[in-house]
């Protein structure tokens, strides 16, 4: 292990930096989010946060814990991880869709089974949101939106003075999240923005089998993002996700890129970038 | 019992003393995540024997709303921070100014506009297609079908109604718009799976390969209640139903409807008294909605229907 790898720590609430790391949903996809630490230590990352959603669609849950613990990666609880660690009946995505449903249900249901009780009780200890010093920003990281776990704020379906409001509500100049998979920021005014920082667990229905995760740096008041693609060794994934018997629908999006299920949630303009 | 409001109700002492007074449950305005528009009023080209709200060329009751009084609510909206806007009528398509409105709507967000899908010719698609291209919100067309024959939905919505809104839907296919199909649940729970399988069959025999679905429960009222039945008495929402429930489903908790003559807690309450909330989006804002009408009942049991995503409870368990 490399010395800066070494270096990487979890994000502190109320800490001060100038250049953080910032993972989205990991989705048990442990070999994306291994590399994905290495790669942010790499480039000089002072810390790193996960904004959760640990749990879904890949294989081998209790993967992914080890990575988070050893380098201590702060997590920001998702929706999925309320779930899994509460022992409710589903992963409050809220499809109404019946093919859906039915490849939310199989993923909820193997995630459960497959995490330990140990892990379980330690998701439950995510918190909601973390807050913590950019430059001289006050950074709010969550997983939907500030006010709710599970909204989804997609580019197209989110305008600019609904992002002001809750900058406003929750008294933060730069609001991060994830929850839809798909990576986008949006600067305000003098020095406000937005950034869904993509997810780690699955490719950004793009056509690509990379991944994504966010550099966020801001020296003062000046904020910069950059969206990172990781490579990762995909097809070994897939190996895993098919020795599990995971549907064949979640392996085709893992080598592909495109998403397969769970669309109902998209609107017209992602959904119809994609390919199904 | 429902309460009574005046008709036109002013802005002052009125909503306090008629809240504390109802017999009905009331429900707060969490945020103006929706705002609504009774865009060609209560004037449609057909006549639809479910329509909850009656609409037909002759119902006047409603009348179109200008690209002015748009404008208007689409301000204020924005001062409120407003998540999304849906357009509907009767059939927007019959407002003559509705792709300027449509077009300032989208400037500001994301867009949603509720056809039949029966005045759609090329022009008016190709217009469409170009608005939503240069828009970086979304514009989504939510097209009503009742039926996967022309048969079953002529039956509800009129002679060749089926085959120039499905012909529609193709156009919108091939100009790159994903529409959301909707139609009224008239059939027994086990037959969904069968009938979602023969609409995607349909929808793709016209074009359309990946099609978005959503049923719609019926709303006991209006034409619906003479169609099909009315509520009963006792399917009314209670104090005691809303102890434990989570209000956040309630369309009503995250919207309001704005009509050419006043504002409203939702698209449902459009003909009840006890809906309107006041002569603007910020009074409407400010007044909670009350559930006074039997119509909150399917609300109550579906959730807020009238979105195009269902409405999320903070903790469903």
């Amino acid at each position: 292990m490399s010395e800066t790898l070494e270096s990487l720590v979890g994000v502190e609430p109320e800490g001060r930096y100038t250049r953080v790391a910032a993972f989205g949903g990991v989705y048990s996809n442990h070999l994306a989010l291994s590399a994905a630490i290495t790669d942010a230590a790499s480039r000089g990352a002072e810390a790193a946060i996960c904004l959760g959603d640990l749990g879904a669609f890949g294989p081998h849950p209790d993967k992914v814990f080890p990575l988070l613990r050893e380098h201590g990666i702060s997590v920001v609880r998702g929706n999925y991880d309320d779930s899994i660690a509460r022992g409710l009946d589903d992963c409050q995505c809220g499809y109404t869709d019946p093919r859906d449903n039915h490849y939310a249900r199989l993923s909820y249901q193997y995630t459960f089974r497959n995490t330990s009780e140990e892990n379980r009780r330690w998701m439950d200890t995510f918190p909601d949101e973390v807050r913590f010093r950019l430059g001289a920003l006050e950074v709010l990281a969550c997983h939907g939106s500030p006010r709710q776990t599970n909204e989804f704020l997609w580019e197209s379906a989110t305008p600019t003075h609904f992002l002001d409001k809750l900058a406003d509500d929750y008294g933060a100049d730069v609001i991060i999240g994830t929850h839809t998979g798909i990576h986008w920021m949006r600067m305000w005014g003098e020095r406000r923005a937005y950034v869904n920082v993509g997810a780690l667990g699955r490719p950004a229905n793009d056509g690509r089998t990379d991944v994504w995760y966010a550099m966020l740096d801001a020296t003062g008041e000046a904020l910069s993002v950059e969206f990172v693609p990781v490579g990762y060794d995909h097809e070994a994934l897939a190996r895993e996700m098919r020795d599990e018997d995971l549907p064949e629908e979640f392996v085709e999006t893992i080598l592909t890129g495109w998403w397969t299920t769970c669309l109902e949630i998209l609107p017209g303009k992602e959904r119809a970038a994609g390919r199904f | 019992m429902g309460i009574q409001l005046p008709q036109e109700p002013t802005t002052t002492p009125l909503r306090e003393v008629q809240v504390e007074e109802a017999d009905a449950p009331t429900v707060q305005l969490r945020a103006l995540d929706q705002l609504w528009f009774q865009v060609a009023g209560t004037v449609c080209n057909l006549r639809c024997s479910h329509c909850f709200i009656s609409c037909s060329p002759e119902n006047h009751s409603f009348w179109f709303m200008t690209r002015d009084e748009v404008k208007s609510a689409l301000d204020a909206s924005v001062r409120l921070g407003v998540k999304e806007y849906y357009f509907t009528g009767g059939e927007p398509f019959m407002n003559r100014d509705i792709l300027g409105i449509l077009d300032d709507a989208l400037a500001l967000g994301p867009t949603t506009v509720l056809t039949n899908a029966t005045l759609l010719p090329s022009r008016t698609v190709d217009a469409l297609a170009e608005m939503a291209s240069s828009s970086p919100y979304t514009l989504e067309l939510r097209v009503s079908i009742d039926g996967v024959t022309a048969e079953m939905n002529d039956a509800i919505r009129g002679r060749g109604s089926f085959e120039r809104a499905v012909q529609a839907v193709g156009r919108l296919a091939a100009a790159g718009f994903l529409p959301i199909i909707t139609t009224m649940q008239t059939w027994p729970d086990h037959e969904t799976e069968a009938i979602l399988a023969d609409f995607r069959r349909l929808l793709g025999d016209a074009g359309y390969d990946r099609s978005r679905l959503k049923i719609l429960p019926p709303l006991r009222i209006g034409a619906e209640a003479v169609r099909g039945r009315g509520y009963d008495e006792h399917e009314r929402v209670t104090h005691e139903m809303m102890r434990e429930y989570p209000a956040e489903l309630l369309l009503c908790s995250s919207a309001r409807l704005v009509t050419a003559s006043g504002v409203r807690a939702c698209p449902i309450l459009l003909d009840y008294d006890s809906g309107r909330l006041g002569d603007t989006v910020e009074e409407a804002a400010e007044m909670p909605a009350v559930l006074a009408e039997q119509a909150c009942y399917t609300c109550w049991v579906n959730g807020a229907i009238c979105s195009n995503m269902p409405g999320f409870a903070a903790d469903p368990a």
